[in-house]
């Protein structure tokens, strides 16, 4: 800092003047720290980022899904790119810590220069960057979280969702539980953000009341008496609004205290191969058998999309761990590549933005995406899973609804599938 | 240095910082933003730590005191329907008022506590930071606050981007915090901490109250360290209690040693260090060829390694920190020219080789009130 130094009185009105001058001659150059048009497209190349936990609590949960999406841009380039360009995936990372993200989110789009952030991991992390995003016109796709208010057209015009929304999925597992279970008393544990709030508004919209609504913090690796409540209060059908990580606490917990009760959760929390890795391949295995979660993606081991996705993980992702985040991270790096492919020869921030708007890009999901004018929301509507001798998989209808109090409805249209072998067309 | 010129100085530069952000692009202007956010924390807390003695592991807890003050106030007055300019100056006097609380509590314990003692006790306040945060609703959790987007004032929005305004209004704060210390550090207030620091015996015989002097110092260096609080939020619309964890206390601690303890100039190198090392050690892994795994591990941990090797060499090599080891240079250059140093250095904030910095270290003259007539330390023109 400059007003630090000492300088001889004498000279101040001559270095005043100077600096007037300095001033004076530098205002015309404010054009250059304006960033340039439709960054992050050159010949060869399209720059797309994201941010993501590589460390701290959420990582172990979170970090496999950009290095997926990786794998499967390194499938796209290898095979040609998209209109002859191939995608260099920029991965930033934010430790789950809003905080970071506003600084790692402002390198990728001032630094880094990307034509867009592309699944931008987290609720708490995602959200202190919106505004900024809409603010600099970056289109902000596929957000991976499932709160609503990604899904605000005249607000965020440039936001593009991708989970199913917390509601959706709490309305959705409210009614596979009425279908399914006799004289149950429902609870649920959240997380104490949107994640959590939201998915108990999607149960409390279908059920009438819930028998005890517990919380918890990221920030705090114990739920004992979160799950003591739960068990004073007679729960038998508990659902679950948590991370992986805290799912795996939550049945860990609960199993310690000789508490048996059905689980019911969120897709965000509901991956069985990261589950188990969690709670240890001895007792995993058994404490999760009957668990029920929602999905959206393909999933079961048959399905043509898991094939590819793993043909292509044991190629191009040193044969990492299969799990529902290997899935996810490979159907966000099929969609961006579908929506580019839509969106012309020279993609332009814009015209990402009208692919989308047009409703041509379907993605990979169980029921085609639903983008459009005035739709952010990327999936209508999910599936039932369950575990049943240490397999995950579908089970029973595709539900759809919406995020207010609509019925929620059986989706009799057709899983989206699979074309050339995973590479879009142009 | 008179509070005349300091007050013409503290212009000039802040004229000087603003001219320089036309020079930068919008990250490296939200680089600065960010530098001066720090600058308010590091330069209260060399104040506090290099004038008073007393040492606080805690500026975290006070910089987010700062920030929620921010945000709270910012947020009760967007739904009040105040806006701009007056929500912007109600929510920064909210801040600091925050943080002077808080300060204010610490300093009554601290004036009782020393050492290591002081040390935990603020320690532990930045420890409970999440904690609170967690279990005050209005705090709402690991998300935080989030304030209204404020966006670049209407008849300059064409001129200049959103990130030059911003490093624009952190850089005005800076220079009203570090102004403010500074005419503290030159003033009688500076004169009855440095006396405290070093006999608080002969200060107590001398008519100086040591407890209240220290709560003092402990209050003006929390107020700053809540403007900085402030600018943060300011800057990224949010607060979260991610940004003030322990290790940022840490960090700030370790800029104000790096940069030399006692020196505002040292504290402003020091804020600069604490921006720009982790980016820089970034872009470094970013070059070398390593394999993705091994970047990963780096990224977050790289920075907190050089930073404290940084440390252990300078205090080994300079224990006046960058700010010492610049005047000591300049000093060597005078005498090499043969001109007679200004001033005896004895009055010096920043402890020479020769100083034990644990214990009160006898300085010959200089300290007592009866060193100048007009109630000013003789001291040397270099201390910024």
């Amino acid at each position: 800092m400059p007003q630090l130094r000492t300088l001889p009185t004498r000279r101040h009105p001559r270095r005043t003047a100077g600096t007037l001058v300095a001033l004076v001659t530098i205002v015309p150059l404010v054009a250059c720290s304006t960033p340039a048009a439709s960054p992050g497209v050159d010949e060869e190349t399209i720059t797309i980022g994201t941010h993501t936990p590589l460390t701290g609590p959420a990582a172990a949960g979170y970090s496999s899904i950009s290095a997926a999406a990786s794998a499967y841009f390194d499938y796209l380039n290898d095979n040609g790119g998209i209109h002859g360009r191939s995608i260099e995936y920029v991965v930033k990372d934010d430790a789950y810590n809003p905080a970071t993200t506003q600084t790692v989110v402002r390198e990728l789009v001032q630094e880094d220069e990307v034509l867009a952030v592309v699944n931008g991991l987290g609720t708490p992390t995602h959200s202190a960057v919106l505004d900024y995003l809409n603010e600099n016109e970056v289109p902000d796709l596929f957000v991976a979280s499932g709160s609503p208010s990604w899904d605000q057209p005249e607000a965020y015009p440039w936001t593009f969702g991708y989970n199913a929304d917390y509601i959706t999925e709490g309305k959705v597992l409210a009614h596979h539980a009425q279908e399914t279970y006799d004289d149950a008393v429902y609870c649920v544990l959240g997380q104490d953000d949107d994640f959590g709030t939201d998915f108990t508004v999607g149960l409390t919209t279908v059920l009438d009341d819930l028998a005890s609504t517990q919380t918890y913090s990221v920030s705090n690796q114990d739920v004992t008496a979160q799950i003591g409540a739960m068990q004073a209060a007679g729960c038998t059908v508990n659902f679950l609004a948590t991370v992986n990580g805290f799912t795996a606490l939550a049945l860990g917990t609960a199993a310690k205290m000789g508490y048996r009760a059905q689980w019911l959760s969120s897709s965000s929390g509901g991956d069985y191969p990261t589950l188990v890795g969690y709670l240890g391949e001895d007792v995993g295995p058994a404490l999760l058998e009957g668990f029920v979660s929602t999905n959206y993606l393909p999933f079961s081991a048959d399905d043509p999309w898991v094939e590819l996705f793993r043909r292509v993980n044991d190629e191009y992702n040193d044969g990492a761990p299969f799990t529902g985040n290997t899935v996810f991270g490979m159907s966000v790096a099929y969609t961006f590549a579908e929506t580019l492919a839509r969106a012309g020869e020279d993609p332009t921030r814009e015209s990402l933005v009208e692919a989308l708007e047009s409703g041509e890009v379907v993605g990979n999901g169980i029921v085609p995406l639903q983008f459009g004018k005035d739709s952010r929301r990327a999936f209508g509507g999910v599936g039932i899973t369950v575990v049943e001798g240490g397999v995950q998989d579908y089970v029973g209808e595709v539900y759809t609804t919406d995020t207010a109090d609509g019925d929620v409805v059986v989706y009799d249209g057709e899983a989206v599938t699979l074309e050339n072998d995973g590479i879009p067309q142009t | 240095m008179n509070a005349r010129r300091t007050l013409l100085l503290a212009l000039g530069g802040l004229v000087l910082a603003i001219g320089l952000t036309f020079l930068l692009d919008p990250y490296r202007n939200y680089q600065l933003a960010l530098a001066a956010a720090y600058l308010c924390a590091t330069a209260g807390l060399t104040v506090l730590v290099g004038l008073s003695g007393q040492l606080s592991l805690g500026h975290a807890a006070l910089m987010a005191a700062g920030g929620y003050g921010y945000a709270l106030t910012s947020q009760a007055l967007t739904s009040a329907g105040v806006g701009g300019v007056p929500r912007f100056l109600a929510a920064t006097v909210a801040a600091a008022v925050a943080a002077g609380v808080l300060g204010l509590l610490l300093g009554l314990a601290g004036a009782r506590l020393h050492g290591p003692y002081l040390a935990g006790l603020t320690l532990t306040l930045v420890v409970a930071v999440p904690a609170v945060a967690a279990s005050v609703g209005a705090l709402q959790g690991d998300r935080g606050v989030r304030i209204e987007f404020e966006g670049v004032p209407g008849p300059l929005k064409a001129l200049i981007a959103l990130e030059q305004w911003q490093a624009w209004v952190a850089l005005a704060v800076a220079a009203v915090a570090v102004t403010g210390l500074a005419l503290v550090r030159d003033g009688r207030t500076g004169l009855r901490m440095r006396a405290v620091r070093d006999d608080e015996v002969a200060a107590a015989l001398a008519g100086i109250a040591p407890a209240r002097v220290k709560v003092l110092a402990f209050v003006v260096s929390s107020v700053t360290a809540g403007l900085g609080g402030a600018v943060l939020t300011f800057v990224t619309q949010s607060v979260s209690p991610g940004a003030y964890t322990v290790s940022l206390s840490l960090l700030l601690l370790v800029a104000v040693v790096v940069g030399g303890l006692g020196s505002l100039l040292g504290a402003a190198l020091g804020a600069v260090l604490l921006v720009l090392l982790p980016w820089l050690v970034g872009t470094l892994t970013d070059m070398l060829p390593l394999p993705s795994q091994v970047t990963q591990r780096l990224d977050g941990t790289l920075p907190l390694l050089v930073f404290g090797s940084l440390l252990i060499v300078l205090v080994a090599g300079a224990p006046g920190g960058l700010a010492g080891a610049l005047t000591a240079a300049r000093d060597r250059r005078r005498a090499r020219r043969r001109l007679p140093a200004p001033g005896p250095t004895a009055a010096r904030l920043v402890p020479t080789a020769g100083d034990d910095p644990t214990g009160p270290a006898a300085r010959p003259g200089s300290v007592g009130p009866t060193a100048t007539r007009s109630g000013e330390p003789v001291r040397t023109p270099t201390e910024g």
